[in-house]
């Protein structure tokens, strides 16, 4: 094992609501959703109309950028409706389950004993190729592509998030696996990053064929990004590769039955919810019953992931693909009378202009105010604070506004992603929105410069 | 509370659009955040929101500087009353002073908001708070004999050339406040300098002079830590200096008063700690140099003695750094900090016309600050290019 990876410049923000460590379930919803939002960038092609019956890993809809990138479904069932927004964009593709899941079979394989064709073959065939993601850009791998490494982060520092250590405990074989079939598909070294202070599953201790690096200090220290830039930088023409520890699991399970059976556990987290906990269950699974009667007040944001990169669900939607996690916190309707010059006790901020310094242990009930108001670029120094890369952040979102590909790209484009950027956007005086911004960057880096 | 939301919604359709004051929907915008937080939730990115915003930051400065305020309104009337010998009480001297402060301030306020409000309305964009510090910086950087009309086009010279033209808030090149000083210091130097504006009514009443310790040193007398019938005019102890009974402008005169300033924007973490620590090195290091090589009474004076005399600290303290027009990078907060005290000290030995540098001193930086900022991201650029040239390698 590598030397300890230390970060300073970041903070873990605490939050009411954490699950309680019992995992409950398997819960399984009436309905389940693919969305093609959640895989930037891609376009879909469909491949299902509603009424026809589907199993689990029975392809839904392809990339009309890759056609051997399939989109498969995450359970068995029948396809009860696709639905569509403006300019008939495919929002969703709802699959109505049934009691017990049937399987497409992909056929069960060694990953080390057959080729790396034959490895991505089956991986993009059977739907687990867009759990595999790339850095620069923070997109879908290209199955073409051979990167540099692969990275997994071995732990979550986002507020409330689940405890991957707890979920990944026992699945020492399909962990194993999954390295497996990913070490087949780098010419450099599969990468897992565990926490100095967060222990580490029977999963990750006993795993074989990977480079490990412990980290310690707060969030984003979690951020693959953060351990990429600390690892193994990534430089103009490189490319790496990206996988949650939870995905490893499916794949390795993949490759040991030969189905795509995408079980994951989920933390139900936040302020609102009246039980948090921990749920077994699968993607796409529809929130509408886990939320019923489960909250504490009904004028509550669901969110689909954590606080900081999570996307904003309604109450009876689906967990969208990439997240492990769904935070419920209140929403704020009243305006506050003379907010900005009061002492403000119960409010969090990573500012001494208030009070929240004094306690640093505190849990916290924040709302969805954005407690002021956007201005320009002001006050200096913050980002930097909570930004531990060698990167200037500030100057990096300037180049971006300005739309200099140049300057975007000696100033550490390639290194970044927008969720590196949510704890400076988090504590922004100016309420800048650095992710988005971020997210537009590296799109027009794409337009310039092709994925 | 719920009374002043109600009047606010009542008038509000009027200044939306299609509604018959909806030219003035800034205006509306900036009364009503200014009396409530808006209950505005976050719509992209992170869904919770840090509690600080400008206001709360802009407003922290201000809380920072009353202490200089207050002391500085005391002071403008104990430099009066001392040299007019009158006996007069503690409150006295305070409302004597307040009632000459008082007034300038308001005009400062007054004609830069009002500048500041016609151009955020002009521009359809809301209104910064950015010149709640600036109202507040220009009459404590000015002598308390200034005309208010110069007051009025300085504060208006400050928000349309120090900032407006530059873009508004956060993209000015220089200080506005110092903009406004050094606008009115060229354009009407017989109000800004020389021994007769720093005491309130010294240009009027007989046997009432106001040179400053400053003053003095350039005429080849030093007046700190000196007996009276030794060099024949005012003296002071080095206690009178720091404790602020000196004449000079209004709000620099006391160290201590400024140092709690200090103490409250380094503790809130709004002010640059970095900037203000490397300034003071930057003057002491001067000073010193200065004090090896005395060939006359300012050079002599004792380098720690120029923290404590003329407006370094304050400048130091509040205007140095002053986030958008200071350098930007941590490393250029140093560099920035320390040339600023370096040649605050330098000017105020040097300058033929007028003992003191520091309002130079932080407006050359403030040109300089880019150039600083980008040098030190150049090297980070350039530790880049070596990684892939080391890798290509």
């Amino acid at each position: 094992m590598s030397q300890d990876i230390r970060i300073k410049r970041g903070v873990d923000i605490k939050l009411k609501g954490r699950a309680s460590n019992e995992i409950t379930g398997p819960f399984r919803s009436e309905t389940f959703a693919l969305k093609p939002s959640d895989f930037h960038g891609v376009i879909p092609k469909l491949l299902v109309k509603e009424g026809d019956e589907v199993k689990a890993g029975t392809p839904i809809f392809y990339s009309s950028a890759n056609e051997r990138v399939m989109f498969t479904s995450p359970v068995s069932g029948e396809i009860a409706s696709i639905q569509r927004g403006a300019k008939r964009v495919i929002e969703r593709i709802v699959i109505l389950a049934d009691k017990e899941d049937r399987f497409e079979d992909f056929g069960a394989a060694d990953p080390s004993g057959i080729s790396r064709e034959a490895v991505v073959d089956k991986m993009l065939t059977a739907g687990v190729g867009p759990f595999i993601r790339q850095r620069p850009y923070n997109v879908i791998a290209l199955p073409d592509d051979t990167p540099k490494a692969i990275f997994i982060s071995g732990f979550d520092s986002n507020p409330l998030a689940p405890s991957l250590t707890m979920i990944t405990e026992g699945q020492d074989e399909d962990f194993q696996a999954g390295i497996d079939a990913l070490a087949k598909l780098t010419s450099g070294k599969v990468h897992l990053s565990v926490h100095k202070d967060l222990g580490q599953s029977s999963a990750y201790k006993n795993v074989k064929g990977l480079e490990k690096h412990t980290f310690s200090g707060p969030h984003p220290a979690g951020n693959v990004g953060v351990q990429i830039h600390h690892i193994d930088p990534i430089n103009k023409g490189e490319k790496v590769w990206f996988v949650a520890p939870q995905d490893v699991l499916i794949i390795g399970r993949l490759f040991r039955t030969g189905q795509y059976n995408p079980a994951i556990t989920i933390a139900l987290s936040g302020s609102e919810v009246k039980e948090p906990r921990y749920v077994r269950t699968t993607k796409g699974v529809c929130v509408a019953a886990l939320l019923h009667n489960g909250l504490v007040q009904d004028n509550a944001r669901v969110i689909s992931g954590n606080v900081f990169t999570g996307g904003k669900i309604p109450m009876d939607g689906y967990l969208r693909a990439y997240d492990q996690q769904i935070t419920v916190i209140p929403e704020e309707n009243e305006p506050e009378f003379f907010g900005w010059a009061l002492p403000r006790m119960h409010k969090f901020s990573l500012s001494k202009a208030y009070f929240s310094w004094l306690t640093p242990n505190k849990e916290y009930r924040l709302t969805t105010s954005a407690n002021g108001e956007k201005r320009a670029f002001v006050v200096t120094g913050e980002y930097e604070k909570v930004f531990p890369m060698d990167i200037y952040p500030a100057q990096l979102v300037k180049s971006i506004l300005m739309n200099d590909v140049e300057a975007m790209e000696n100033l550490g484009i390639y290194e970044v992603s927008e969720e590196d950027f949510a704890l400076a956007e988090f504590s922004c005086t100016s309420k800048m929105e650095l992710q988005k911004i971020v997210r537009e960057g590296m799109d027009m880096m794409i337009t310039e410069m092709g994925v | 509370m719920k009374a002043i939301q109600k009047i606010f919604d009542n008038i509000k359709p009027n200044f939306q659009k299609g509604g018959k004051l909806e030219k003035l929907h800034s205006v509306y915008d900036g009364f009503y955040t200014f009396m409530f937080v808006p209950a505005e939730v976050t719509k992209s990115g992170t869904h919770v929101r840090d509690t600080i915003d400008m206001k709360r930051t802009m407003i922290i400065v201000v809380l920072a500087m009353v202490p200089a305020l207050l002391f500085g309104m005391w002071n403008v009337g104990y430099q009066h009353f001392v040299q007019t010998g009158a006996d007069v009480s503690f409150m006295e001297t305070f409302l004597f002073g307040a009632i000459r402060v008082l007034p300038i301030v308001v005009v400062s306020y007054g004609v830069g908001l009002a500048i500041e409000f016609a151009v955020a309305q002009m521009k359809g964009h809301p209104i910064n708070e950015g010149y709640l510090v600036s109202g507040m910086l220009i009459p404590l950087v000015l002598p308390v004999d200034i005309p208010l009309w110069m007051v009025a086009a300085a504060s208006a010279f400050a928000v349309i050339i120090g900032k407006e033209v530059f873009g508004g808030s956060g993209m000015n090149l220089l200080n506005p406040a110092l903009t406004a000083r050094a606008f009115l210091f060229f354009a009407y130097p017989t109000y800004m300098s020389g021994n007769r504006v720093w005491v309130a009514d010294s240009g009027t009443v007989d046997g009432v002079t106001g040179e400053t310790i400053l003053g003095s040193l350039a005429a080849g007398t030093n007046v700190v830590g000196t007996a009276v019938e030794e060099v024949g005019m005012r003296s002071y102890s080095v206690m009178d200096a720091f404790l602020g009974f000196i004449p000079g402008s209004i709000g620099e005169t006391s160290t201590l008063a400024i140092i709690i300033g200090a103490a409250i924007l380094i503790l809130t973490g709004i002010g640059s700690w970095r900037i203000m620590l490397s300034a003071l090195i930057g003057g002491a290091v001067m000073g010193f140099i200065f004090n090896a090589f005395a060939v006359n009474a300012l050079m002599a004076l004792p380098w720690w003695q120029h923290m404590i005399v003329g407006g370094f600290a304050f400048g130091v303290v509040f205007m140095a750094t002053d986030p958008v027009s200071a350098s930007q990078t941590t490393k250029g907060k140093w560099i920035y900090g320390f040339l600023v005290g370096f040649f605050a000290i330098m000017i105020r030995v040097f300058n033929p016309a007028y003992p003191e540098g520091i309002m130079l001193a932080i407006l050359l930086m403030n040109v300089f600050a880019p150039l600083i900022d980008h040098y030190v991201v150049e090297g980070n650029v350039k530790k880049r290019l070596k990684r892939l040239k080391s890798v290509k390698a």
